[in-house]
Parts: structure tokens; sequence; C-alpha cells
């Protein structure tokens, strides 16, 4: 059964989806049933731009476990940008 | 039953039929051809959404002699793949219970209109949709049976309830207007085992007419057959039981 447990996000980036790049404006980021992983339940991340229709949309369907790891290099990453100057101020 | 020697032919088709607040959507439609009487499914699609499996499972019904009905429940979402849709939805927590039992009486009350069925109209659905078909029995008056596959979300925890869906299935039981087909998965943690006791205790507090399967070696969604979580042999039989059941209480089609 569905879980429900979503939330969603504004974000400003660029994705690249079969029909090419395009803006992302927001992500919406669910623990619920993926479409194609192999799993009853995954942490879904879709990237999309509402303002270009439904199928402006690049998505991930992660395990748990591989989402968290996701999650903590992401966090890492961007600690050393910032540790080395990289980021903006 | 189809016989080699006999006339079969289906029609199916998407159809604009008034749903929630008389607001239009869209169904997909698929009926035997000939004059009926035929009884009627309303068939109520799962959170991936309104797609080909849910097709398929109509043109099933419509197979065995029944006028079936699929509403899109996700209509107000927009347009796109059936899986662009469902990811929106699925980004808003999914429909209004209020939404869903509103386009649900949309269906039965178009069934009920058409000359070629007879009145006797069920409501099946799975996943989010067995949720869905339980509310619509409990909550609308005119269907004649109901199955639930695998819906989770009927025993709802008081933290689990929410502007869209602010009462538990569960706590409708009293109105149930029909018989109860349930088809479970053991292997299920939504709905888990101890909730389906949970529910069929209401039913029986009730003394409501309900027949509940549970299977073992079966997880959710036990009848999709393009998922890891598919049983060869439990669906088979889950679909022997679902048309015994609609035989014993909408009768034998046409």
């Amino acid at each position: 059964m569905c879980t429900m447990i979503a939330e969603q996000i504004k974000l400003e980036g660029s994705g690249k989806s079969a029909a090419g790049w395009f803006s992302l404006r927001q992500a919406y980021v669910s623990y619920d049933h993926p479409f194609h992983a192999p799993l009853e339940h995954a942490l879904n991340i879709d990237f999309v731009n509402e303002a270009q229709g439904l199928g402006a949309r690049v998505s991930v369907e992660l395990d748990a476990a591989a989402a968290r790891s996701l999650a903590e290099t992401i966090l890492s990453v961007l600690a050393q940008a910032e540790a080395g100057g990289h980021l903006p101020q | 039953m189809v016989k080699t020697d006999m006339y079969e032919g289906m029609l199916a088709e998407t159809v604009m039929i008034p749903g929630h607040q008389g607001d239009y959507i869209n169904a997909y439609f698929a009926r035997p051809l000939g004059a009926g009487p035929f009884p009627g499914m309303v068939v109520i699609h799962h959170m991936p959404g309104w797609d080909e499996w849910y097709r398929e499972a109509t043109r099933k019904f419509a197979y065995h002699g029944y006028a079936a009905l699929s509403p899109n429940l996700y209509f107000r979402a927009g347009h796109g793949t059936p899986e662009d849709v469902a990811v929106k939805v699925r980004a808003e927590g999914g429909v209004a219970d209020d939404q869903a039992v509103g386009d649900m009486g949309g269906a039965l009350a178009y069934l009920q209109a058409l000359p070629y069925v007879n009145g006797k109209i069920g409501v099946f659905g799975t996943c989010s949709g067995g949720r869905h078909a339980y509310l619509a029995a409990c909550r609308l008056p005119g269907f004649t049976a109901v199955i639930d596959c695998w819906g989770g979300h009927v025993v709802m925890a008081p933290e689990e309830l929410s502007p869209k869906r602010p009462v538990a299935p569960l706590d409708y039981t009293a109105n149930l207007s029909c018989p109860l087909l349930g088809l479970f998965g053991a292997e299920d943690q939504h709905p888990s085992p101890e909730q389906v006791a949970r529910h069929e205790e209401e039913l029986q507090k009730h003394g409501k007419t309900y027949e509940f399967y549970m299977y073992p070696d079966a997880g959710h969604g036990f009848f999709y057959y393009h998922r890891p979580n598919y049983r060869q042999e439990q669906a088979v039989d889950g679909w022997q039981k679902i048309f015994a059941f609609l035989d014993q209480h909408l009768g034998s089609p046409a």
C-alpha cells in the first residue's frame, strides 16, 4: 500500500531527460511505490519543471541504504567544496 | 463463460463521466457487445496510476461478462503518461477521500443509467484502489458487492489521519452496504496481517457478510505480473475467487 510519505521542494538546476536538457524548478521526494525498481517501496526523487508539463521529469528510485549513502555523499562533497572555498559566498 | 462456438465481442474506449461535484473526468469503459443485460463493475486503479494493468483488468471484467468502468481518479492532476501523472499525485500525497468517493459515485451512476446494465454493480480495487473501493461500498448506496485487494490504510492510527484522509475507512464499517471479498498477502505490511485481523473483527462486530483470504508466500500486489511481488499460483486463485464471488452476488453474466 502507498505510504503517502512525500515532500516537495523548489530548486534551480538542470536535468537531462530522454528529450534533452531542461531547467529544473521542483523536486518531489517520496518513500512510496516505485515504478521500476524491484522494491515494494523506494526513496523516489523526481526532478521536474511543472511549467513544462508532467513529462519534464528526471527520476531516480533508490533503496533506503542507497538513498542514505547518496545523501551523505552529497553533504560530504559540499563540505569539501566549502572547505576549499569553492562555494559562492 | 466464453465457449468456442459462441459469438463474442467487446467494446473498449475512453469516455467522459461526471465525477465528484459534477466535474467531468475520463474513464476507461469496456463492455461485452450485445443487448445484455450485463452486471456492472467499477474498477478503481492503484497508486501507480490509471495504467495499462488497469485497462487490462477492466477488459478482463468485460471478457467475463461485466460492463466495466474504470474512472481516472487522477484526472485533475493533468495529463501525460500514466506514470507521469501518478508521480505528480504521489508528490501531492494522493487524492482526497471525498473526491475519490465522489468520482466513484459518478462511475456508479453512469453504469446505473445504462439500458444494458442490470442494476447489479460491484466495485473492485487494488492497493489504494482497494481502500477506495471499501470506502465507496461504505459511503455510497447502490453497490451489490465490493472487492478489496490488499488495500492498506483501512485501519489507521489517529496520527495517520489528515485533511485528505480525515476518517479511517474502518470507522465506516457499520455502513458497509454489500458483501465484501478481501484478498491479502501474509507477507504484506500495508496492510499487515494484524490490520486485516482488526478489519475482520470490525466486520464481525457489525454482522457484515465478508470473505477474507490471506495468501501465504505473497506480499503486496501479488497480481501484478510486471512486478517482482507477482505470485502466479496465488494470483490465479485470487482471480478465481473474484469471479466466483461476483457470480454469487451479481449473478451469472449473460
